[in-house]
């Protein structure tokens, strides 16, 4: 099938603001929308700049806005989005080049949560057992791959940039809820700020973008109820 | 400016489902009931000009077609905006019922309808 891939272009060397590249492609249906950015970077335009790795929807590394709407470039099939891919960079985060944004803004949420177990107590035996229920508790936020894709599909991120965002919750619900670890107060004072939790507005674009399919939502909802339990 | 600019076009331009629009007819209905409740002092506040702008504006002004018809608009705001308040605060204390979302919009989204209809209809009888 023949698809035009509408991207949206920039080079800060050269560009004063950005601009839309169109490529037509021939792919197959089950072809991923990263395949068809291969084909326009390896045969038609080499300039064309993006983050992919291990491109088997593992790594994160490829969100973007596809066909408006935040996805992994290697999870969405040609055949799903129609004869024109419209291919832009996620929103909210600087612009470095073409699909390419600064993630550190977003990095430096995620670790303002301590996103590591937290336990000074010695164990009994030689590893911290846990029950089975225990790890269930807290088992879909374990999933979280740091693709950005919940933060930036969220209009509270889109309007205030220092709102701590979907992702850095998940990642602090996935410890809080550890019983393991004994930072689940501290976490919570965190996300108390006027910037964390509360700027929340319940939007559930961030249950769409998620490409690991986390009920992203349901775990902010219990940070908050936790913070109302807790402080 | 151009960072709201820039914002508004992500909020329309992105592909989001029945929470996204729900979000944003949020946002507009309280923006509009804003905006109706600085009318409402105002004219309130306009009784220590005298009777005669008092009466003009809630005798005349006011029952005139095309105030009845923002009058219809301030109705769908009010119920959509108290709905969907509802809503959030329900899946906020029952963060579990989010897996219903789009169903709890599209029902309350009828809800809001089947109450605004009649109330329009009643509001716009003196004026149709």
């Amino acid at each position: 099938m023949r698809v035009k891939m509408r991207i949206r272009r920039f080079n800060p060397e050269k560009d004063s603001k950005p601009w839309w590249g169109e490529y037509e492609v021939e792919v197959e249906p089950t072809d991923r929308v990263l395949d068809a950015l291969h084909q326009v970077k390896w045969y038609q335009d080499g300039t064309l700049t993006l983050r992919r790795s291990c491109a088997h929807g593992i790594c994160g590394s490829d969100a973007m806005v596809i066909n408006g709407r935040n996805a992994l470039a290697c999870k969405v099939l040609m055949r799903d989005v129609g004869k024109v891919c419209v291919v832009e960079p996620l929103r909210g985060l600087p612009l470095i080049k073409d699909l390419v944004v600064d993630m550190e803004p977003f990095f430096a949420k995620y670790r303002a949560v301590m996103p590591w177990l937290v336990n000074d107590e010695i164990p009994d035996h030689g590893e911290r057992l846990q029950s089975p229920e225990a790890r269930e508790r807290y088992d879909d936020t374990t999933k979280c791959i740091l693709c950005a894709a919940c933060t930036t599909s969220c209009p509270s991120f889109w309007a205030n940039e220092h709102y701590i965002g979907p992702a850095a919750i998940v990642q602090a619900h996935r410890f809080i809820f550890d019983d393991r670890d004994r930072a689940a107060v501290e976490r919570l004072r965190i996300l108390n700020d006027r910037d964390g939790v509360w700027r929340c507005r319940t939007v559930f674009n961030c249950v769409q973008a998620c490409p690991r399919e986390i009920d992203v939502t349901k775990a902010i909802g219990e940070v908050k109820l936790a913070i109302l339990e807790a402080l | 400016m151009g960072a709201l600019v820039e914002t508004l076009r992500y909020v329309i331009s992105y592909r989001g489902t029945e929470g996204h629009w729900a979000w944003l007819l949020h946002r507009l209905s309280g923006l509009g009931i804003a905006l109706f409740l600085s009318m409402h002092i105002i004219s309130i506040f306009s009784v220590g000009l005298g009777p005669r702008v008092y009466n003009f504006l809630h005798e005349v002004l006011y029952v005139s077609a095309p105030a009845k018809v923002l009058e219809v608009f301030l109705i769908f705001g009010v119920l959509f905006h108290a709905a969907n308040g509802m809503r959030i605060i329900v899946i906020d204390f029952f963060p579990g019922l989010g897996k219903y979302q789009r169903t709890i919009v599209r029902i309350e989204l009828l809800v809001v309808i089947l109450v605004f209809i009649p109330a329009a209809i009643i509001t716009l009888q003196g004026v149709l």
